[in-house]
């Protein structure tokens, strides 16, 4: 049946992200980071917000956007510099932040949601 | 059997009794709550030649597996069930967008098997933003696009009626979702030009064309440009989805109906700190997902707009 197949394939797809050696070493180093006390910023998406909506980090530091909604979210660059996927429900996705300046952001599926990141 | 407007209205008193209200404004007869099915039934067996049936099923999300309905395949299988249960065949099936939810690979196989097994003339659809998030709407171009122009709208006509797909999903990326754009405007502009103000007009779209609450994304930003040259109508219906509920507004011939999902209700306008899946009581589920009959009396003119939970 239809039904089985996408969600055998959305399993299939899990999977493989959360078997990938990428993403978990992603999740080491935001725990190590935090920690440490170093850096790793996370940024929640809650009922449709970005919490907190404006974030000031360090050149060089990367920030971690969690998906706490039950709906998909992503991360839209203002200035195009950074997509995420789709984040479903407690996805996540990081970008590490090389230069000062400040960085608008939004949902691409609910352009209402906006946040800010302040790199110093 | 040719049907005044007050044996419409006697039926319509029946709805009532179902849990129906009814308006008639610039008369255009329509519903502002939910009906069981047996009015529309009532209806539908008062027909005559040159009335126009057609069903409008919207949100079905395939691909959503969350608290608020883990099945939205199970959901919209059963809304075609109701359709494939009705005593005449609709002319057509409109679907008012997010066929799939963020367009979750299979997703378009599965939503494209269910649109087969209704029994309908035809099917007609537009997207939702869920449909282009990740291809910019590539794929749903290629399975539905064809005799549609630009990013998929099109206009044919029906018994007499005009009907005009519009698309208000496509340029997400430049945070424009909710906004038809120029070219399009422009387009209908051309479509309209030349019509018979007493054409009748039905308006299909995912996003609602009119404020409903901005402040969620629920319009559209370009919207009051595209009702402007639909105001010179005499009768302009506008079926969206998106919002995944039930509202109405009338502003002098246009008439505003959004509909219910197939896969999950939405909190009604800032009542919640936002949008997104309300997951209710499972036994309740179906009593916030259904779909819509739309009758049209080409002999009388009149319009019934029914929208029947799924239980």
């Amino acid at each position: 049946m239809g039904h089985g197949r996408w969600q055998d394939e959305v399993g299939r797809q899990r999977r493989r992200r959360w078997g990938s050696g990428a993403l978990w070493g992603l999740l080491v180093l935001a725990v190590r980071a935090s920690a440490a006390g170093e850096t790793g910023a996370q940024i929640e998406i809650r009922n449709f917000q970005f919490v907190p909506a404006t974030v000031e980090v360090r050149a060089g530091e990367t920030i971690t956007w969690v998906n706490d909604d039950e709906e998909i979210h992503s991360i839209l660059s203002g200035e195009g510099l950074f997509t995420s996927p789709g984040l479903d429900g407690e996805q996540r996705f990081s970008y590490r932040f090389e230069k000062p300046g400040t960085y608008e952001y939004r949902c691409a599926l609910h352009p209402q949601m906006k946040g800010v990141v302040v790199v110093r | 059997m040719q049907t005044t407007r007050r044996e419409l209205l006697t039926c319509a008193a029946a709805w009532a009794g179902a849990g129906v209200v009814w308006t008639v404004s610039s008369g255009i007869l329509s519903s502002r709550a939910l009906a069981s099915s047996a009015g529309a039934a009532k209806i539908r067996r008062a027909s005559s030649p040159g009335d126009l049936h057609f069903v409008q099923i919207s949100d079905t999300h395939i691909g959503f597996d969350k608290e608020a309905n883990p099945d939205p395949v199970a959901t919209a299988r059963e809304a075609v069930a109701k359709i494939n249960a009705l005593d005449v065949e609709p002319a057509f099936l409109l679907h008012t967008g997010d066929l799939t939810h963020a367009q979750k690979p299979g997703a378009f196989d599965v939503v494209s098997g269910l649109l087969q097994e209704a029994r309908a003339g035809a099917v007609f659809t537009v997207p939702g933003e869920h449909d282009v998030f990740v291809d910019g709407g590539k794929e749903y171009l290629a399975r539905f696009g064809t005799g549609t122009l630009g990013s998929g709208w099109r206009s044919f006509d029906h018994s007499g009626v005009h009907f005009i797909g519009l698309v208000n999903v496509v340029d997400f990326k430049s945070a424009k979702v909710g906004a038809l754009g120029d070219e399009q405007l422009a387009w209908l502009q051309r479509d309209l030009a030349g019509r018979s103000a007493s054409t009748p007009i039905v308006v299909f779209v995912h996003i609602p064309l009119w404020a409903v609450y901005p402040e969620w994304g629920w319009a559209t930003t370009d919207g009051e440009q595209a009702l402007g040259p639909l105001r010179r109508f005499g009768s302009v219906t506008v079926l969206n989805g998106h919002i995944h509920q039930v509202l109405q507004k009338v502003e002098g011939s246009v008439t505003f109906h959004t509909a219910m999902s197939t896969a999950y209700p939405q909190p009604a306008p800032g009542t919640a700190t936002g949008p997104g899946p309300l997951a209710v009581p499972a036994e309740h589920l179906r009593s916030y997902l259904g779909l819509r009959e739309v009758i049209w009396r080409g002999t009388s003119g009149a319009l019934a707009v029914v929208d029947s939970r799924l239980a």
